[in-house]
C-alpha cells in the first residue's frame, strides 16, 4: 500500500466519522419534525466544554475514565445546548430555522468568551487568547499502520445503534411518525411534542461527540474562533446526501470526507499534476449534493412534516 | 397599535439581551462589571463623542464613524434577509451573495481599474445572480432554499477565494491578504463628499462615506416597492399564503425568483459598499469561514421587524454594540460579548410572534377593564 493511499485513508476516516456522527444526529432530529440548522453550533458547544474537561481533569485519573468522562460532557453539553432550540421551536412553536440560526451566532460567541476567559484565568501573559491547548494522546491508537481513536470505534456502535433503534424499536417507530404526520401520531396516543423532545436531544447528543471528535484526534491546539469551520453545515448536506437513512448517511459520510481529504493531501500526491487548488476539492462535496438534491427532489425523502411546528389545536 | 406592539416586543428583546449580557459581565469581573464592561459597551461611539478629551483631539466623532461605517453592509444584508421573507422565503445565502458581491467589486477596482459606480454594479449583478440560482431551484424543483442557500455559500466561497489566489493583480502575495482597492485604484472608491459636505472628514474616519446614504436611500426604495407597487403587493401575497396567491392568478415560480435576485442584489452591494470604503481588505487564504456580515443580516433583519426603515436602525443598533464590544477593557472582557448578545437577540426575536399575541392580549384585557369601569361609573 502507497503512503498516500494509507494517508487518505486516515484522513477520511477521520472526518467521515465526523460527518456521520453530526448527520446522524440531524437525522433524528428531523425524523422526529424539527429541522436542526443548529448541529454547527451544537457541535462547537459540544467540543468547547469536552476539551475543557480534558484540560480540566485531574491527570492521575485512569485513562479510561477521563476518555469516557469527557466524552459524556460533551454528549451532555451538546443536550443542554440543543433543548434551546427544543424549547423554542416545540413549546413556542417559533420559527425552527430562525432559531437554529441563532444559535449557531450563539455558539462561537459562547465558544469564544468561555475561552479567553478560562485562558486568563490559568495564565497571566497569553490572556484573551482563543485557543486552547490540551493533550488528545489518550484518544489515540495505533493498529498495525493505521492511527485510529476511540471516537471511530463509538461512532461504528452507535450508527448500529441508531439504525436499530429508528426501524427497528417502537421507539424509532413512533418518532418517524412524529415527522411524517404528527396529527396521525397524536390520534392514537403518541406524545408528539415528547418524541420531538426526544429527537431534538438525541441529535445534540451526537453533534455534540461529532464536536469533540472533529477536533481532538487530529490536532493539540484548537482556535475557536473558526468554530468547526462549517462541518455542521456539511454534515447537514451529508444528511440530504444520504436521505435521511442511517446505512447511506454512513456511505454518504466517507463520500464526502474522501472529497475532504484530497483537499488536505492533493499536494503530495498524483494528483498534484492537475493543478487544482485545495478549495476545488473542498467544492466538490457540495456541488455534489446540490446536483443529487436537484435529481432527487421530485420523490425526497424528506419527512413530510419536518419544519412544522406542532399545535394541538390545529387537527 | 400593531405596529407599537411589534416595535416593544423587539425592545423586549434588546433589553433582555442586554440584561443576559450584564449577567455575564458581572461573572466574569463584579467590580469593573460596570465601569470598564457594561457602560462603554452599551454607550459606545457615544461615550467618546462628548468625552472633551477626545473632542480636543478632535477625534471624538471617530467611533461613532466606525459604527456607521460597519452598519453600512450589514443594513443591505438586513434588508436583503428581509426583502426574501415578505415572500416567506429565509435568505440564509445572504453570506454567499455577499462574497460574491465583494469579489465582483474587486475585480472591477483591482484588475478592470473601473470607476466606483461599475465595481458597485458589478456587486451587485454579481449577487443577484448567486441569489438567482436557489430561487430557480426553489420554483423549478422545489428544493428548500435554506438547504441550496448554505450550499450555494461554501461554493462560492471556495469558488471566489480560488480564482483570488490565482489572479496576482488582485492578491498580494507578500502580505497575504487582497490589494488595497484605495492603493491601486483611487477612482474605485466610493465618493467621501456629497453636496459639498465631506462625510469622512467629518467623522475622521476614512471608511465613513456616502455609502450610508446609499443605504438609506435604497431602504427607502425598498419600502415604496413593498407597499406602493403592484409587484410588491402580489410578493406580500405570495408571502402569507402562497396557494391563495395562485389561486388569485398570481405566478408565484416568477416572484420566487425575482425576490431571490433582488435580495442577491442587496447582499452584493452591500458587499459592494463595504470593500469600496477604502479601509478593509479581502483575505483569499481565509476559506473556514464565511463573512459574518451574511448572518449578522439575518438579525437586522428580525430585529427591524422585517421592515425596510427598521432595518436602517437595527443596522446601527447591532454595529452600535459591536463597536461597543471593542471598547470595554480587553483584558478583562473578551469583546465577543456583543457576539453574544446579538446572539441572544436573534434567539429571543424568534419569539417575537408570540410576545406580540401576549402583548396584544394584555392590552386587550386592560382596554375592557377600563371600558368596565367607565360603564360602571355611568
Amino acid at each position: 500500500m502507497s503512503a498516500g493511499l494509507l494517508i487518505l485513508i486516515k484522513f477520511t476516516l477521520l472526518s467521515g466519522i465526523v460527518l456521520m456522527y453530526v448527520a446522524l444526529g440531524g437525522c433524528f432530529s428531523e425524523h422526529s419534525g424539527v429541522i436542526n440548522i443548529a448541529l454547527e453550533g451544537v457541535m462547537v458547544i459540544g467540543g468547547l466544554f469536552g476539551i475543557l474537561t480534558v484540560c480540566c481533569i485531574p491527570k492521575n485519573l485512569p485513562s479510561f475514565l477521563i476518555v469516557t468522562i469527557s466524552i459524556l460532557v460533551a454528549m451532555i453539553s451538546g443536550m443542554i445546548y440543543s433543548s434551546l432550540l427544543a424549547f423554542a421551536s416545540i413549546n413556542l412553536k417559533a420559527d425552527q430555522t430562525i432559531g437554529g440560526t441563532a444559535l449557531n451566532i450563539l455558539a462561537t460567541a459562547i465558544a469564544l468568551v468561555v475561552v479567553k476567559h478560562y485562558n486568563s484565568t490559568i495564565t497571566t501573559n497569553n490572556a484573551q487568547s482563543p485557543k486552547l491547548n490540551y493533550d488528545n494522546s489518550l484518544f489515540i491508537f495505533n493498529v498495525g499502520p493505521f492511527t485510529l481513536n476511540v471516537f471511530i470505534i463509538l461512532g461504528i456502535v452507535l450508527l448500529v445503534l441508531s439504525y436499530f433503534v429508528l426501524y427497528k424499536t417502537r421507539f424509532g417507530l413512533h418518532l418517524r411518525a412524529c415527522g411524517e404526520h404528527p396529527q396521525a401520531a397524536d390520534s392514537v396516543g403518541i406524545n408528539v411534542y415528547k418524541m420531538r423532545w426526544a429527537g431534538v436531544l438525541i441529535s445534540g447528543a451526537l453533534a455534540g461527540i461529532g464536536g469533540m471528535a472533529y477536533i481532538v484526534p487530529s490536532v493539540q491546539e484548537w482556535n475557536f474562533e473558526v468554530g468547526v469551520g462549517g462541518m455542521g453545515f456539511l454534515a447537514l448536506a451529508v444528511m440530504i446526501f444520504g436521505k435521511w437513512n442511517p446505512g447511506y448517511i454512513f456511505l454518504g459520510s466517507l463520500f464526502f470526507a474522501v472529497f475532504k481529504s484530497l483537499a488536505n493531501i492533493y499536494d503530495s500526491t498524483f494528483l498534484a499534476s492537475f493543478h487544482l487548488t485545495k478549495e476545488i476539492y473542498n467544492m466538490m462535496p457540495f456541488i455534489a449534493s446540490l446536483v443529487v438534491l436537484m435529481f432527487t427532489s421530485k420523490n425526497s425523502k424528506a419527512p413530510k412534516a419536518e419544519g412544522i411546528p406542532y399545535d394541538k389545536g390545529m387537527r | 397599535m400593531k405596529k407599537g406592539i411589534a416595535i416593544i416586543s423587539s425592545i423586549v428583546c434588546i433589553l433582555v439581551g442586554l440584561l443576559f449580557g450584564l449577567i455575564l459581565l458581572c461573572i466574569i469581573d463584579p467590580a469593573d462589571s460596570i465601569s470598564l464592561g457594561f457602560s462603554p459597551l452599551i454607550l459606545s461611539g457615544l461615550s467618546t463623542a462628548f468625552d472633551p478629551n477626545w473632542i480636543a483631539a478632535g477625534t471624538n466623532l471617530m467611533k461613532l464613524g466606525q459604527e456607521i461605517a460597519n452598519a453600512m453592509p450589514i443594513i443591505m444584508t438586513g434588508l436583503s434577509v428581509a426583502f426574501a421573507f415578505k415572500m416567506g422565503l429565509f435568505n440564509i445565502g445572504a453570506a454567499g451573495q455577499y462574497t460574491l458581491g465583494a469579489f465582483g467589486a474587486l475585480y472591477c477596482a483591482l484588475v478592470l481599474k473601473c470607476p466606483w459606480y461599475v465595481c458597485l454594479l458589478a456587486a451587485t449583478l454579481l449577487g443577484a445572480i448567486w441569489g438567482m440560482l436557489p430561487g430557480l431551484l426553489k420554483a423549478y424543483l422545489n428544493i428548500n432554499e435554506v438547504i441550496s442557500c448554505i450550499m450555494l455559500n461554501w461554493i462560492g466561497l471556495y469558488g471566489v477565494n480560488t480564482i483570488m489566489c490565482s489572479n496576482d493583480k488582485m492578491f498580494n502575495s507578500s502580505q497575504a491578504k487582497a490589494y488595497q482597492v484605495g492603493v491601486v485604484n483611487k477612482s474605485a472608491l466610493i465618493p467621501d463628499s456629497i453636496f459639498g459636505w465631506n462625510i469622512s472628514e467629518t467623522f475622521n474616519y476614512a471608511a465613513t462615506n456616502t455609502g450610508i446614504i446609499f443605504a438609506v436611500v435604497i431602504a427607502i426604495i425598498i419600502l415604496i416597492v413593498l407597499n406602493k407597487t403592484t409587484f410588491g403587493y402580489e410578493l406580500k401575497a405570495c408571502g402569507y399564503n402562497k396557494d391563495a396567491a395562485k389561486y388569485a392568478g398570481i405566478n408565484d415560480k416568477r416572484n420566487i425568483i425575482l425576490a431571490m435576485v433582488i435580495s442577491g442584489a442587496l447582499a452584493g452591494f452591500g458587499a459592494g459598499l463595504f470593500y469600496l470604503s477604502g479601509t478593509v481588505q479581502w483575505n483569499p487564504l481565509d476559506s473556514t469561514a464565511l463573512p459574518a456580515a451574511g448572518f449578522d443580516g439575518i438579525t437586522v433583519a428580525l430585529l427591524g421587524l422585517v421592515n425596510p426603515i427598521g432595518c436602517i436602525f437595527s443596522g446601527l443598533f447591532i454595529s452600535h454594540i459591536s463597536v461597543g464590544g471593542t471598547m470595554m477593557q480587553q483584558s478583562i472582557f473578551p469583546s465577543e460579548i456583543s457576539q453574544l448578545i446579538t446572539g441572544l437577540i436573534v434567539y429571543l426575536c424568534a419569539f417575537s410572534p408570540i410576545m406580540q399575541e401576549k402583548l396584544t392580549k394584555l392590552f386587550e384585557a386592560h382596554k375592557k377593564i377600563k371600558h368596565d369601569v367607565n360603564k360602571e361609573e355611568k
